[in-house]
C-alpha cells in the first residue's frame, strides 16, 4: 500500500546515514525530503507542513543522543508521529440500539454501495440480522446493484420502486425492520459533493430524521488535496462517527488516511481491500504507520495466513517433511494453500523489506500455473515418485501440460533441491541455529 | 466535415459558465493567494515561490511538475526581471497550457467509421455515466451509436449502462452479467458494423491497474476487437476521477501498458477536487485530456481546450 512512501522516507534517511547526531542542517534536508514524499504520498500540503514541523522539532530536542543513529532516531520520531496522526486506538462500531442504525455517506463512486454489502456481510457473521435500505434514488441502476449484492450475501434489501425520497424510504426501512426482527440497518446514499447545498441537506434530513447510531463516511483511497475539503464539508454538516477507506487494495500510497484523519479527528474503521464481499478489515493504526515506513505489516500476513491456512492440512503436511515423504502432490497442495491466501505480490509486500524490492516487479497470480499443469500433468504414480520420471514420461508430461521437457527438467531439479533442504532441516542444523533466542544472544 | 468536428464548435455560453462555476473555487483560491503573495514586490522571491509551490501541490498538480513549473517561471523571471502580477499570470498561464497544449493531438479522423472507443479506468471513475453522456453527444450530432455493456462484473452494471441507453436513444449489445466482456466487445463492433453505425462505446468493468489479471483481461478485451476491424479500437479513453491524487500517474502508467491509452476524460470537476494531476500526465505520457464531466446531467460533458482550462483558472472576473 505505502511502499512508495517507505521508498521516498528511506531516501531521505539516507542523507543522515553516516552523521554521528542530528544537526540543524541535516535535519532540514530531512525534513525537506520527508515533507515532499509525504505530499507526494497525497498527504494534505499543510498537514505534511505541521507534521514534519513535529518531527524537526522532536528532532532537535534529541540531537545529543549519540547511542543510536540519526536516521534510527528519526525513523521512530516519524514511526511515532504518524502512528499518532493516523489515530491512536481502533475504534469498533456501535450496534446498540434495536434496530441500529448505521448511514453511509460520500462522494460518488467512492465505493458506499460495495462497502454496505460488504459490512451487511460483517454484520450478518457476528449473528446480528442486517437489513440493507437502498437509498440512492438517483444513480441509474443504484438500486438492482445493490439488490444483486444482497442476493449474494443472504441479506435482505428494503426499496421503493420509484420513489425519489431518500428520508421516506428510510424511515420505512426501519419500521419495516421493527416488524421483521432485523436489528441492524444499514442505510445506503447517493453518491454526492460536499458543495452540492441541496444533496447535503438532503442527507442531513436522512439523519434527522432516523438519528442513526453511526455515519460512516466513505472515502477512496486514492483521493489528493481535496479530501481535506470533502472530509471537513461531510464533517461539519453530518458530524460522522468514522471513516471507511476504500479501494485499498490498489497501489496508492494513501496519504489521504493522513489528512483525514488530522482534519477531522474521526477514526478510520474500517478498510476496504478487494472487490468480493469479504475484503473488508479493521483499521489498525499501528500496523499502517510501520507500513508506511516500510516496516513490512507481519502481524497482518499472519492474519492472513491464519485465516486461510487449513490447520490439519498443514500438520499433516508437516509430518510428511518430517518424514521426508512430502511428493510432488504435497507441494502442489501447498502451493494451492498460498494461492487461497490471496494475491502474491499483495502477501510479499507485507513481508518487511520486501515492500520495496517489488514495487516494479510484476508478480502475477498466474505465477504458480505453469508448476500446477506440470504437476497435474504427471500421473499419481510419477507424483509420489518423481525418480520414476524418465525421458519418454518428461516428453509426455510437457505435451500434457504445453511447456517445454526444460521447464520439466527444471521442475523437477527445484523439487529435488527442495527435497535435500528438508531432508537437512530436519537433521535440526539448520533449525538450531533459525532459532530466535539464538539469534538474539549474538 | 468529418464526425467529430462538431466537437471543435465553439462553447456556448452556458457551457463556460458552467466551467467557470465548476472552477471557480479553484479560481478564487488560485488567484486570490497568488495576489497576495506579490503584493508590495517587484520581484519574485522565494515566498514567492513557496506560496506557488503551495498553490499547485494543493491543486494535486504533484511534486515533479510542481518543480518544472516553478523551475521554468524562475528562468523566465530571472530572464525578464521585473515582473507584476498580470505578467506574472499571463506567464503561469503560458507555462501551463503549453505543458497541456504541446501533446494535443488532432483526434479528427474522420474517414474511420464505426469508429470504436473503449472506456477504461478504475473503480468509480465515472466510466458508464461518461459514456451515456458521450452517447448523447454523439446521438445529438446525428450520428448512429452503438454501445457494448462489456462490464459484466460490477453488480448491476448492465442494468445501469442499459438505463443510459434507453435515456439517450442508442443501440445497445449486452450478454448479461458474468459473460465474457471480450465476447461483448467482439459482438458489439460486429453489430455496430453490421448496423452500419457512426460511433461504437465499449464499457469496461473498472479494475485497479496493480491486479495483473484484470489488466491482462482488458488487453484482450482490445486485443479481440481487432479481429473484427484491424484498426479498432481506434481510441482508448482511461477516464480519471478529478479528485485523485498523484495515484491518477501510476494508473495512467498501467492502463497505458495494457491497452495504449490514446485519451484521458477527467470527471467530477464540479466538485472542490482540481483534477491538476492531469497537467502532470498530459506533459509525461504524452496524452490529450480530451473531455472534462462537470456535473450528473447528461449535458455534462465538455470537450477540453487546454487554453480555455488554464484561462478559467486564472480568469479575473469575479
Amino acid at each position: 500500500m505505502f511502499e512508495n512512501l517507505s521508498l521516498k522516507l528511506d531516501k531521505a534517511f539516507q542523507t543522515l546515514k553516516g552523521q554521528g547526531k542530528i544537526t540543524e542542517i541535516n535535519v532540514a534536508q530531512t525534513v525537506k525530503e520527508i515533507r515532499r514524499a509525504l505530499v507526494d504520498a497525497d498527504v494534505s500540503y499543510s498537514i505534511a507542513k505541521d507534521f514534519t514541523n513535529t518531527v524537526r522539532e522532536k528532532a532537535m530536542g534529541q540531537n545529543v543522543l549519540t547511542s543510536v543513529s540519526p536516521g534510527q532516531l528519526m525513523t521512530k520520531i516519524v514511526n511515532d508521529e504518524l502512528t499518532d496522526l493516523l489515530g491512536g486506538a481502533t475504534s469498533p462500531i456501535q450496534l446498540q440500539g434495536n434496530p441500529a442504525i448505521i448511514l453511509i455517506a460520500g462522494l460518488q463512486g467512492s465505493g458506499k454501495t460495495t462497502f454496505s454489502g460488504k459490512l451487511a456481510k460483517h454484520i450478518k457473521s457476528k449473528g446480528k440480522s442486517p437489513l440493507l435500505v437502498a437509498g440512492d434514488v438517483y444513480r441509474p441502476a443504484a438500486i438492482d446493484q445493490l439488490k444483486v449484492l444482497g442476493e449474494q450475501i443472504g441479506v435482505e434489501v428494503y426499496t421503493e420502486d420509484g420513489s425519489k425520497d431518500p428520508v421516506g424510504i428510510a424511515e420505512n426501512a426501519i419500521k419495516h425492520a421493527k416488524r421483521n426482527a432485523n436489528n441492524v440497518v444499514i442505510v445506503d446514499t447517493a453518491g454526492r459533493l460536499g458543495i452540492d447545498e441541496h444533496m447535503m441537506n438532503e442527507i442531513s434530513n436522512v439523519k434527522k430524521a432516523v438519528q442513526p447510531q453511526e455515519i460512516l463516511f466513505v472515502v477512496d483511497a486514492m483521493t489528493g488535496q481535496d479530501a481535506v475539503n470533502t472530509a471537513k464539508a461531510f464533517n461539519d454538516r453530518l458530524d460522522f462517527n468514522g471513516v471507511v477507506l476504500t479501494k485499498m487494495d490498489g497501489d496508492t500510497r494513501g496519504g489521504a488516511a493522513l489528512s483525514i484523519k488530522s482534519v477531522v479527528n474521526k477514526p478510520i474503521k474500517f478498510i476496504s481491500d478487494g472487490e468480493k464481499m469479504d475484503a473488508l478489515s479493521v483499521f489498525h493504526p499501528d500496523r499502517m504507520a510501520g507500513r508506511i515506513l516500510g516496516m513490512g505489516d507481519v502481524v497482518s500476513l499472519v492474519e492472513k495466513a491464519q485465516q486461510n491456512y487449513d490447520e490439519q492440512e498443514a500438520q499433516r503436511l508437516q509430518k510428511k517433511m518430517r518424514r521426508n515423504t512430502f511428493d510432488l502432490d504435497d507441494f502442489l497442495k501447498q502451493l494451492q494453500q498460498i494461492k487461497k491466501m490471496g494475491n502474491l505480490k499483495d502477501l510479499m509486500g507485507m513481508i518487511p523489506g520486501v515492500g520495496k524490492a517489488i514495487k516494479d516487479v510484476d508478480i502475477s497470480d498466474d505465477a504458480f500455473k505453469g508448476i500446477e499443469a506440470i504437476i497435474q500433468s504427471m500421473t499419481p504414480l510419477e507424483r509420489e515418485q518423481p525418480d520414476l520420471i524418465d525421458g519418454s514420461r518428461r516428453k509426455r508430461i510437457a505435451d500434457g501440460s504445453g511447456s517445454s521437457v526444460t521447464e520439466v527438467n527444471k521442475l523437477l531439479k527445484q523439487f529435488g533441491e527442495m527435497k535435500k533442504m528438508m531432508k537437512n532441516l530436519n537433521k535440526g542444523g539448520a533449525m538450531g541455529r533459525m532459532n530466535p533466542a539464538a539469534m538474539r544472544r549474538r | 466535415m468529418g464526425i467529430f468536428s462538431f466537437l471543435k464548435k465553439e462553447k456556448s455560453e452556458e457551457e463556460v459558465q458552467k466551467l467557470d462555476q465548476g472552477l471557480e473555487k479553484t479560481k478564487s483560491s488560485l488567484f486570490g493567494k497568488l495576489s497576495r503573495a506579490l503584493l508590495g514586490k517587484s520581484k519574485i522571491d522565494d515566498e514567492f515561490l513557496d506560496e506557488l509551490e503551495e498553490i499547485l501541490i494543493t491543486s494535486d498538480v504533484g511534486v515533479d511538475t510542481t518543480l518544472k513549473i516553478i523551475e521554468r517561471i524562475e528562468e523566465r523571471a530571472s530572464k525578464d526581471k521585473f515582473i507584476n502580477s498580470t505578467e506574472l499570470h499571463e506567464l503561469l498561464k503560458q507555462e501551463i497550457t503549453e505543458l497541456l497544449v504541446a501533446n494535443r493531438r488532432d483526434d479528427n479522423d474522420t474517414s474511420v467509421k464505426p469508429y470504436v472507443i473503449m472506456v477504461v479506468g478504475v473503480n468509480g471513475v465515472g466510466k458508464t455515466t461518461t459514456i451515456g453522456k458521450l452517447a448523447n453527444k454523439f446521438k445529438s450530432n446525428g450520428l448512429n451509436v452503438v454501445l457494448g455493456a462489456a462490464d459484466t462484473f460490477r453488480a448491476a452494471a448492465v442494468d445501469q449502462l442499459k438505463i443510459w441507453s434507453d435515456r439517450v436513444g442508442v443501440d445497445f449489445v449486452s450478454k448479461g452479467m458474468n459473460a465474457d466482456p471480450a465476447s461483448v466487445a467482439f459482438d458489439t463492433v460486429k453489430h455496430g458494423q453490421e448496423q452500419n453505425a457512426d460511433v461504437i462505446l465499449i464499457d469496461t468493468a473498472g479494475r485497479l491497474h496493480n491486479k495483473v489479471n484484470l489488466m491482462n483481461e482488458l488487453s484482450k478485451i482490445k486485443r479481440v476487437m481487432s479481429k473484427v476491424i484491424p484498426d479498432a479500437p481506434h481510441e482508448v479513453l482511461l477516464v480519471l476521477d478529478a479528485s485523485t491524487g498523484q495515484n491518477a500517474f501510476e494508473q495512467a502508467k498501467q492502463f497505458t501498458a495494457a491497452t495504449e491509452v490514446t485519451a484521458l476524460a477527467l470527471t467530477k470537476l464540479d466538485g472542490t477536487a482540481k483534477g491538476g494531476v492531469v497537467i502532470g500526465i498530459s506533459d509525461q505520457f504524452k496524452v490529450p485530456v480530451k473531455y472534462i464531466g462537470v456535473g450528473e446531467q447528461v449535458n455534462d460533458l465538455q470537450v477540453f481546450e487546454p487554453r480555455s482550462f488554464v484561462d478559467s483558472l486564472f480568469s479575473e472576473d469575479q
